[in-house]
């Protein structure tokens, strides 16, 4: 019983354990601007350096305790604090940490800042404070007002984002691709105008799993067979198997046993097939056989009384 | 304010808010399909377990209110309890506690016992990806092709579970689509079945299959769900659920779990997702050009699938040896519709032979058919959501 609580307190704490892992390693540092001169303004209405944060997972994802740092050598610098809603970021949503160096202002003022004309490094560090989960160096000639960010949001490679193109934007706690529609929906639409590429993609996959299994059944259906066979003998006469294994005939087994039973037959019945002189003993069949047997459905049928 | 304005002004406001005064001949059309959806279950037996809940739904979710009055009893008022029952529909996890419970009711024994039969699950799911091209030409976009066209499938829990991913705004129409259809197996499939097989081919026996052991039956959904799964993993939530069902069957030690799964689980879900998808077909969203086009594609699909299957046996069977042969009359099984085109089948051989029983031997497509269509379900999920 012990031993039962002990495999199940570790397969649990296991399971727990992964959980933790992977929604903490989607956290994601999505864009970062240095020198803000006019861009997005903090909720007290000032100009500061920003970092933004990603959750690529597909789940909400709470970063209290997760430390933010600018400092390779101190993994630590700035714990997010607990007890704010706002730390909990909905599936593939974004928030922004402002490097301003005052944490007094709020859990999303960092207590450092990010240094114009160098490289910044960044990095996120678990709860733990040693696993690391995302960083970037950012560069040391990133201009005024220009962001570094993922070219698609918590994927991809970085780019420096001016502002200057259409497609060049800078998306402060947004995606950094903006999309207008379900790109898979538009591709096949502009693609597979008749649906013939996806039918036979689709089909193709279809058979191919269920072929799969099928030749993998196949396989397991001769094992199965061969065991079945070699148990049905076994359970009949498991002393007559020993006796074939070592290649020695049962002692019943000679010949004038079987021929006296079928003379006895052949006398006493007087049946015998198309040759004469020669019994044939035919193997009964059972006209019922559980496939045919209607109590195998596999649910009851609704039964409706007609009164 | 006398009394008596008093009285008028608030039975006034009363009337404003009945169902007398708020209702529109849209409401009525509804209330009448309702209500004939429960006449075909109680008066002609076609599923019951499923047209009552979607008929009694469907008169629900089409008794009309003052919706700017802020009651919070639609099902698409956020906070109302039917939004609450519909969250299963609309969130997608009443389909994979079905499959669940199909999982736990299902003896996959005559697939084990003769895997190739699995093909022909396959092949009837040809009528899903037919109709998703007809809907193509029809107008509707890829994404809403997909879910329309799973109706193919047969299969009501995955029309929704995938309708509800790719078409949200159509589900309703595609749910009771998908559920008339599969009631109405046993008018549509016998004709088509007639239509493309011969009378020799009718009377073909099938040898039976060897019984099958407990530890194939254990090795199955295992292995069954490892294959599938890691070929489609978006098929994930239905056939994960479907295989687990059948190893708490098989197993032989969670006995109470496989009832608990296959018979109180399945009815409490069965009632849920019938009455919530019943209600969602509110005139206002379901009474339109699209949905008939959705009937229209649907039955389509339906036909297809069918014929589909019956003549990919009829191919299959130009190379088995003659003692092999596969009576083409389980073809029509390989839609998901389990067990009742299995149980057309038998029905039809029987009629051509009366010591001709099918319906273990359809059971093969048929289960094989439910794998087919989460399969199918998968791939569009994973093209187009």
């Amino acid at each position: 019983m012990k031993f039962k609580s002990i495999i199940a307190l570790m397969v649990l704490t296991f399971a727990f354990g992964i959980g933790q892992a992977q929604s903490r390693g989607a956290l994601r540092i999505n864009e970062v601007m240095v020198v803000n001169e006019d861009n997005v303004v903090d909720d007290y209405g000032r100009r500061t350096a920003w970092i933004e944060l990603f959750n690529s997972g597909f789940a909400p994802l709470e970063i209290s305790k997760v430390y933010l740092t600018n400092d390779a050598s101190n993994p630590t610098k700035y714990p997010v604090p607990l007890g704010d809603v706002n730390t909990r970021i909905p599936k593939r949503q974004h928030v922004i940490f402002w490097a301003d160096g005052d944490p007094t202002r709020g859990t999303f003022h960092t207590n450092f800042e990010l240094t114009p004309g160098v490289e910044n490094y960044i990095a996120i560090y678990d709860a733990d404070g040693k696993t690391l989960i995302d960083e970037v160096t950012i560069p040391a000639d990133l201009a005024p007002n220009t962001s570094y960010a993922r070219r698609t949001d918590g994927d991809g490679q970085w780019e420096v984002r001016a502002a200057k193109e259409d497609n060049d934007y800078i998306t402060p706690s947004s995606n950094n691709i903006i999309k207008e529609g379900n790109s898979k929906v538009d591709f096949f639409r502009e693609r597979d105008e008749r649906g013939l590429g996806l039918t036979v993609m689709a089909m193709c996959i279809v058979f191919g799993a269920l072929l799969l299994l099928s030749i993998c059944f196949y396989i397991i259906n001769r094992i199965g067979a061969s065991v079945q066979r070699r148990n049905k003998v076994l359970s009949q006469n498991p002393a007559a198997v020993e006796a074939a294994a070592r290649g020695e005939r049962p002692d019943h087994d000679s010949g004038e046993e079987i021929a006296a039973i079928v003379m006895a037959l052949h006398e006493h019945l007087n049946v015998h097939d198309r040759e004469s002189n020669r019994l044939t003993l035919n193997k009964i069949r059972k006209a019922y056989s559980p496939w045919n047997s209607k109590i195998y459905n596999m649910r009851e049928l609704p039964k409706r009384s007609n009164r | 304010m006398n009394f008596g304005d008093f009285l008028s002004q608030n039975l006034q406001e009363f009337w404003h808010l009945t169902g007398f005064y708020n209702s529109t001949w849209e409401n009525f059309i509804m209330l009448a399909i309702g209500l004939f959806f429960i006449w075909l279950a109680i008066k002609k037996n076609f599923e019951p377990m499923l047209l009552v809940p979607i008929g009694f739904g469907i008169l629900i979710g089409n008794v009309p209110f003052n919706t700017t009055a802020g009651l919070e009893i639609g099902i698409y008022e956020e906070g109302s309890v039917l939004n609450i029952l519909y969250n299963g529909v609309s969130a997608g996890w009443y389909p994979p506690l079905i499959f669940l419970g199909i999982g736990a009711m299902t003896d996959f024994s005559a697939l084990i016992a003769n895997p190739k039969l699995m093909l022909i699950g396959a092949a009837a799911q040809f009528g899903i990806f037919g109709a998703y091209m007809v809907a193509l030409l029809l107008g509707f976009s890829p994404d809403q092709a997909g879910a329309i066209a799973i109706i193919g499938g047969a299969d009501g829990p995955t029309a929704i579970f995938i309708s509800s991913k790719l078409a949200p705004n159509l589900m309703g129409a595609i749910a009771v689509s998908a559920y008339s259809y599969m009631a109405l197996v046993p008018v549509i499939q016998p004709p088509l079945m007639r239509l493309f097989t011969t009378k020799k081919e009718r009377l073909i026996k099938m040898k039976p299959a060897r019984a099958v052991s407990q530890n194939e039956k254990i090795i199955f959904p295992i292995v069954g769900m490892l294959l599938t799964c890691f070929v489609v993993p978006s098929g994930l939530p239905l056939l994960g659920m479907l295989f687990f069902g059948n190893l708490l069957r098989e197993s032989g030690v969670t006995t109470r779990l496989a009832k608990t799964a296959s018979n109180a689980l399945t009815d409490i879900v069965t009632i849920l997702l019938g009455m919530t998808v019943g209600a969602s077909t509110q005139a206002s969203q379901f009474l339109t050009a699209q949905t008939v086009g959705i009937f229209a594609l649907g039955f389509m699909a339906f036909v297809i699938a069918s014929s589909s299957g019956v003549l990919f046996v009829k191919f299959f069977n130009l190379f088995l040896p003659q003692n092999k042969k596969i009576n083409p009359l389980i073809g029509n099984a390989g839609v998901s519709a389990v067990p009742m085109s299995a149980r057309i089948s038998n029905n039809l051989g029987l009629e051509y032979d009366p010591s001709n029983y099918l319906l273990m031997h359809a059971m093969g497509p048929n289960v094989a058919g439910v794998i087919g269509s989460a399969v199918a379900a998968g791939v569009l999920l994973g093209f187009l959501a």
